[in-house]
C-alpha cells in the first residue's frame, strides 16, 4: 500500500481542522458508499424463506427421531400368533408355544397377550362382535429378542415352534412398519429437497437484490474505483449492508420459524400418542434449527460477495 | 531501469477503438517522463478525453503497448491495478465527486483509500481545502456547491495524495481566470516541488503560455502531431516547446 507523501507545505496544521474533520469522525458521512438498503422487501423475504426453512428442518429432524424411535422399540420384538377355533385348544396352544419360546437361545421375554386386551384391541373394528367368540381370535404372543430380529431368527423361531404348536405364524414387527418407515423417509427427503430450494430462492433474492444495490451505486463505485480502491474494499461495503439486512432478517424469521416450531410440537405432545412422542428434540437438533439462521446469512454473504465480485469484473 | 531513464509512461503503437467503431486514437507513440509539465491540446472529438482513459486506466488499449512506471499494462493483472491508480492523481471533465460525501470527504477519499492515518487525512485535507479556499464549504455536499467550486474540489482530490502523475482533462473551465491561475500555479507547484508529471487537457491557449517549461501534445482525430519528435525522444530536463503547432 502507498504511504501518502508528506503535505505540500511545512505550514502547521490549521486551527479549524478539528472542526473540519468533524465529518470524519462520522463514520456515517465517511461512508464510500451511501447507506443503500436492499429494495424494501428484501429482509423480510429473507425472513419468511428462513421460517420455512426452520420449520421444514424441524420437521425433518421430527421424522428422523420419530423413525429412529420407532425402529428402536420393535427392531428386537417378534408376534407369534397361534390360530386356532377352538378356544380350550387355543389357550392350551398359546401356553405350548410360550414354553417352546421361553427355551429358545436370544429370546428376553415372552408375554402371552390376554384375551381381554386383544378383545379391547379388535372392539374399535369389530364392534360387540370381538367379544362374542362368534369371531376366532388368534392366541397373540409378544416375544422381545436380545437383539433386532433378523430374518434368521424368525425362521429359527418358527423352525422351533413347528413341531409343538404347527400353523404358528412368527412375524418381526419391524415387517409391519416397513410402509411407515418409507413414507418417513420420503418426508425426510422431501423437508431436505424443500430446504434446498429455499436456499436456492435466498441465494436468488439475494442476487438481485445485490445487483440492484450495486447498479444503484454504480457511478459512485466507478469513481472510487479509478481512485484507486481495491475491489475488496468495494465488496466489504456492500456485505456491510448485506450483512446487516440479512441478519435482520435471518433472526426475524428465525423467531417466527422456531415460535411455529414450539407451538407444533405442544399440539403433538397432547396427542399423548406413542408414535408422536418419539419426535422430541434433544440438544442436537436445537442446535442444527439454531445453525439454520447463521447457514442463511452466510448464504446471503457468499451470494451476495459473488455477485459484486462478477459485477466488479466488467469493470478495469 | 528506472523511471527517469525509462518514462513514466510510454506508449508504443497504441490504438483504441470503441466495440467495431474505428480506431479514435491510432499509432500513439510517446514517452511522458518524470517531472515534466505536458499540456494536451485538439478540437473536440480529437481524442483528448479517450486518451486520457488510457493514461488513467480507465481503459485498456485496442492494440500497441503501454509502460507505466516500469509497469506493463497490456498483461498487468487487474487486480494489481488500484496500486498504480493510487499513484495517480484525476482531475475528470465532469469532476465526478461522490454526491452523498461532503467536500471534506471527497477530498480525503484518496487518502483513505491509502489507509492513511486519520489524523494525517485531516491534517492534509486542512490544508487542501484552504489551498484551494473552500475551508468554509468543507461540509457541504456537491449539489450544493457551484460549478467552479466542485471543480476546485475535484483537484484538491486528485492532488491530495501527492500522485507521481497528475492528470486534468479541462481542469480550469469552470473556474475565473484569477482562481484558474491559482489552480495552474498549484500544478506547478507540484511538479517543481514533489516531481509530479502533469498531463492537462485544455482548449485554453491562454493557459499554455503561463507554464513555460511545459511540452504541448496536440491530437489531431486520433492521431499525435509530433513533427520534431520531442514527445518520442524529449530533450531532459524538460524545455519549453510546442509540437504539433
Amino acid at each position: 500500500m502507498n504511504t501518502p507523501p508528506p503535505p505540500l507545505s511545512d505550514a502547521p496544521e490549521p486551527d479549524n481542522a478539528a472542526d473540519l474533520a468533524a465529518p470524519a469522525r462520522n463514520r456515517a458521512a465517511a461512508r464510500l458508499l451511501p447507506a443503500t438498503r436492499f429494495a424494501g422487501p428484501i429482509p423480510w423475504v429473507i425472513a419468511i424463506l428462513i421460517a420455512l426453512v426452520v420449520i421444514a428442518a424441524a420437521g425433518g429432524l421430527a421424522l428422523k427421531n420419530l423413525a429412529t424411535s420407532a425402529s428402536a422399540d420393535l427392531s428386537a420384538a417378534v408376534t407369534v400368533q397361534v390360530i386356532e377355533p377352538n378356544p380350550d385348544l387355543r389357550a392350551a396352544r398359546g401356553a405350548d408355544a410360550v414354553r417352546v419360546l421361553t427355551a429358545i437361545d436370544g429370546v428376553r421375554a415372552v408375554r402371552l397377550v390376554p384375551e381381554a386386551e386383544l378383545v379391547a384391541l379388535l372392539e374399535p373394528w369389530l364392534g360387540e362382535g370381538a367379544a362374542s367368540g362368534d369371531v376366532p381370535i388368534p392366541a397373540l404372543i409378544d416375544v422381545e429378542l436380545s437383539r433386532s430380529a433378523a430374518p434368521d431368527d424368525v425362521a429359527r423361531i418358527a423352525a422351533a415352534l413347528e413341531q409343538t404348536v404347527p400353523g404358528a405364524r412368527v412375524d418381526a414387527q419391524s415387517d409391519w412398519l416397513q410402509p411407515v418407515y418409507r413414507a418417513l423417509s420420503a418426508l425426510q427427503w422431501l423437508a431436505l429437497g424443500l430446504i434446498a430450494l429455499v436456499a436456492l430462492a435466498t441465494a436468488a433474492a439475494v442476487w438481485l437484490a445485490a445487483r440492484n444495490a450495486f447498479a444503484g451505486a454504480r457511478d459512485t463505485v466507478e469513481i472510487i474505483h479509478l481512485l484507486g480502491a481495491t475491489d475488496r474494499q468495494i465488496s466489504a461495503v456492500f456485505l456491510r449492508t448485506v450483512l446487516r439486512e440479512a441478519a435482520f432478517g435471518a433472526v426475524v424469521g428465525a423467531g417466527l420459524g422456531m415460535a411455529a416450531v414450539l407451538l407444533l410440537g405442544q399440539q403433538f405432545a397432547a396427542l399423548d400418542s406413542g408414535l408422536t412422542s418419539g419426535g422430541g428434540f434433544g440438544l442436537a437438533e436445537w442446535l442444527v434449527i439454531a445453525a439454520v439462521p447463521l447457514v442463511g446469512v452466510l448464504i446471503a454473504l457468499l451470494t451476495a460477495r459473488i455477485t459484486i465480485a462478477l459485477a466488479l469484473k466488467d469493470m478495469l | 531501469m528506472n523511471d527517469r531513464l525509462a518514462g513514466h509512461v510510454k506508449f508504443d503503437n497504441v490504438g483504441l477503438r470503441y466495440g467495431t467503431d474505428p480506431e479514435v486514437l491510432s499509432n500513439l507513440s510517446f514517452t511522458l517522463y518524470p517531472g515534466s509539465f505536458y499540456f494536451l491540446t485538439g478540437a473536440s472529438g480529437a481524442g483528448k478525453t479517450s486518451l486520457l482513459k488510457l493514461l488513467y486506466l480507465a481503459q485498456r488499449p485496442s492494440r500497441g503497448a503501454i509502460r507505466m512506471f516500469g509497469q506493463d499494462l497490456i498483461t498487468m493483472p487487474r487486480e494489481r491495478l488500484p496500486d498504480l491508480r493510487r499513484r495517480l492523481g484525476v482531475v475528470f471533465q465532469n469532476f465526478r465527486l461522490v454526491p452523498h460525501l461532503t467536500a471534506f470527504d471527497n477530498v480525503a477519499l484518496p487518502l483513505r483509500l491509502a489507509g492513511a492515518d486519520e489524523k494525517r487525512v485531516v491534517k492534509a485535507v486542512a490544508e487542501m481545502l484552504d489551498w484551494v479556499g473552500l475551508t468554509h464549504r468543507a461540509h457541504a455536499i456537491p449539489a450544493t456547491l457551484s460549478g467552479g467550486e466542485q471543480q476546485r474540489v475535484a483537484i484538491a482530490r486528485a492532488v491530495i495524495a501527492r500522485p507521481q502523475m497528475l492528470i486534468a482533462d479541462e481542469p480550469t473551465g469552470n473556474v475565473d481566470p484569477e482562481m484558474a491561475l491559482k489552480l495552474l500555479r498549484l500544478f506547478e507547484a507540484l511538479n517543481n516541488r514533489v516531481g509530479t508529471t502533469v498531463v492537462v487537457a485544455t482548449h485554453d491557449v491562454h493557459l499554455l503560455k503561463k507554464v513555460p517549461d511545459s511540452l504541448i501534445m496536440r491530437l489531431n482525430k486520433g492521431q499525435l502531431s509530433d513533427p520534431t519528435g520531442a514527445l518520442r525522444y524529449p530533450p531532459r530536463p524538460a524545455a519549453s516547446s510546442e509540437i504539433g503547432a
